[in-house]
């Protein structure tokens, strides 16, 4: 697949806007600053960019519960998503929804999730609208390897491989389903042969590796744009924070995140962009200054912006209906 | 006039909704060419073909979720699950998803989606298939749940689900699919959602009840009249919203309530109504208010043991008569 220098850069971005707003977001709840929970897409960057970098603002993703990276990828703004962390009025969905429910319809993004595996079915319901109207949009579900023992899962692979919808099914294998790793919680290594049982095309790439991502989504996208059906396709990856902001990560064998911090997916292409002269160091420091500054700037935004009043509690449960309050 | 039966009624909703509107369709279990376990869809699959009138797998959860994502990306889908009781394997997408999505999203998303769902016991067909669960749905905010009594309602009432910007459950006793109703032509026309009906005018006690214990409860009433109490009977026809407004009106005149339906008595939403009246309209009230509804157990299969548990006219007469 070609690829132009000037994607390969906005490629670099979207992974230092992502690495950068998530570090942002861990101090911030380390500083106590951000209420609820937080799941940091850290060490994954490599994932949401190369499959997002396929999409057109128009094309739809579901997320999941670690979901800031998805919709960073899919074009989401930055000021907006930590204001809805930091619980505030300009936050995504004015403060009611928080990390785990970050949406973004105008870009397509059908929010990130709270429960497990509950993205792959409302993905079937996106591909069953594109397939519907006859356009050549596609969606994309991101879920992680421990939702692939959920019913949607096979649900939503059967039926969109009966029906041949446009969506592709990225699974980022992170090797564990919060503390429970991957050979304990399915007795598989590969979660791409699942594919094999739906009849459809399953493929295993470096999840590390944006540019492998990249080529393997854009390989379904093109054929889910040509009414071709659905892919799933794992990408073997790693979080380097726990399952949650606060989780000790007890059950990590020694060594094994820092086996996996020498992968981490941001400083290989770094080293792509030097070796192949499309990007100088200094080109590179002035960029990771640039998001550096975003992200400052989105911080900024967020605690500058108003706690919501306590009446818009009542809104936007129905379209229409809005129920009485409380007196006190 | 013309006589329509409450099924017949659904199916020329769909058919009108399916026709005018193209992002209308309709997707569940059987209900192609086989025309639906009821035979609610018939024909609309000779009429409308694949595209419109989609069978899917065995699989709940993607019937809800699918209803769920393809309303988000501007269809209106209608979902049929083949009895309520399976909409325990949806669950997940109905309640975190479907009732939450507005809320969580900041209003930010509307979700037009209709789930159609037959309930209720009394064609022995046991515990997993006869429940009204109603309790469960109207429990959560962001579902809009509506149930009709006979045909003209059920063809108004989806006309309107079937627009409605927010998530309806729409629930349909399916003992009512076969009951021909005379409705009314000129009539035949969307009923806002949130309206009860009086089924029947009196003065001494409110009965308020939806979907087959309306006629339970107008067969109660005419017995009650020869004993010289005149009841009043209130269709809600939706159980969220719901219309306050005539009950209240109802009690102001009568000062006497009895609630039915066919939900076990634990937990039944009348406990809900029953609750808003004491805490609004204690003062109206110069009796206990009384509720009739199934028995504490799962519906039994063998006949006898299923009437029993099910109340009828007889229960709602009983508990009318406790009051004078």
């Amino acid at each position: 697949m070609k690829i132009t220098n000037e994607q390969l850069k906005e490629m670099y971005l979207t992974m230092l806007k992502i690495r950068k707003f998530e570090t942002s977001a861990m101090d911030l709840f380390a500083e106590g600053k951000i209420p609820g929970f937080v799941h940091l897409y850290i060490g994954e960057e490599a994932v949401a960019t190369g499959a997002c970098a396929n999409l057109r603002q128009d094309d739809y993703i579901t997320s999941t519960h670690r979901g800031h990276g998805h919709i960073i990828a899919k074009g989401g703004d930055l000021n907006n998503m930590m204001a809805e962390l930091f619980g505030r009025e300009d936050g995504y969905c004015k403060g009611k929804g928080g990390s785990m429910h970050i949406a973004d319809a105008t870009k397509g993004i059908l929010g990130a999730n709270g429960i497990v595996g509950a993205g792959h079915n409302i993905a079937v319901g996106s591909g069953l609208a594109i397939q519907y109207k006859k356009t050549d949009q596609v969606c994309i579900c991101f879920f992680g390897d421990a939702s692939t023992n959920q019913s949607t899962f096979h649900e939503a692979l059967n039926l969109s491989s009966v029906w041949k919808l446009p969506v592709i099914f990225v699974c980022e294998n992170n090797g564990y389903g919060i503390s429970v790793s991957q050979a304990r919680h399915q007795a598989i290594t590969d979660v791409s042969v699942r594919a094999s049982a739906y009849n459809m095309p399953g493929i295993t790439v470096d999840g590390n590796d944006v540019f492998a991502v990249y080529e393997a989504v854009g390989e379904a996208v093109a054929r889910a744009r040509k009414g071709q059906g659905p892919t799933l396709i794992e990408c073997k990856t790693y979080r380097w924070r726990g399952h949650f902001e606060g989780d000790p990560t007890v059950y990590r064998p020694e060594g094994e995140l820092e086996a996996w911090l020498k992968k981490d997916p941001i400083p290989r292409v770094e080293k792509f962009f030097i070796d192949n002269g499309i990007m100088k160091e200094e080109e590179i420091k002035q960029l990771n200054n640039d998001v550096e500054r975003m992200v400052e700037e989105a911080k900024e935004f967020a605690e500058n912006s108003p706690v919501p009043s306590l009446e818009s509690a009542l809104k936007d449960v129905y379209s229409d209906i809005v129920e009485e309050g409380r007196i006190r | 006039m013309k006589n329509m039966t409450y099924a017949e009624g659904i199916r020329e909703a769909m058919r009108v909704k399916i026709k005018d509107d193209p992002n209308v369709l309709l997707f569940g279990e059987d209900v192609g060419k086989f025309g639906g376990c009821f035979g609610v869809s018939a024909g609309l699959w000779e009429e409308f073909g694949d595209d419109r009138i989609r069978d899917t797998p065995i699989s709940e959860g993607v019937i809800v979720g699918a209803a769920v994502g393809s309303a988000a990306c501007g269809l209106k889908p209608i979902a049929e699950l083949m009895f309520i009781d399976f909409i325990t394997v949806g669950m997940d997408q109905l309640i975190n998803q479907a009732a939450k999505m507005r809320y969580m999203f900041g209003g930010k998303i509307n979700l037009p989606m209709v789930i159609r769902v037959p309930a209720g016991a009394g064609i022995g067909a046991a515990a997993q298939h006869s429940q009204s669960l109603e309790a469960w749905v109207t429990h959560v905010p962001g579902l809009k749940v509506v149930y009709p009594s006979n045909a003209q309602d059920a063809y108004g009432l989806l006309l309107t689900s079937i627009d409605d910007q927010n998530p309806v459950v729409f629930i349909e006793n399916k003992v009512l699919y076969s009951m021909k109703n005379e409705v009314d032509e000129n009539e035949l026309k969307p009923i806002p959602l949130g309206k009860a009906r009086i089924a029947k005018e009196g003065t001494d006690v409110t009965i308020i009840t939806y979907g087959r214990q309306v006629y339970d409860s107008l067969e109660a009433a005419k017995a009650l009249d020869k004993e010289g109490i005149n009841a009043e009977v209130i269709d809600l026809r939706t159980l969220f919203p719901l219309d306050k407004e005539t009950i209240f009106e109802s009690i102001e005149k009568t000062h006497k309530v009895v609630l039915v339906s066919e939900e076990c008595k634990r937990g039944a939403y009348t406990g809900e109504i029953a609750a808003i009246i004491a805490e609004e309209y204690f003062y109206e009230c110069d009796a206990p208010i009384k509720r009739v509804g199934a028995l504490n157990t799962p519906i039994p299969f063998a006949t006898d043991l299923e009437s029993y548990v099910v109340p009828n006219s007889k229960d709602i007469e009983l508990a009318v008569k406790s009051l004078f």
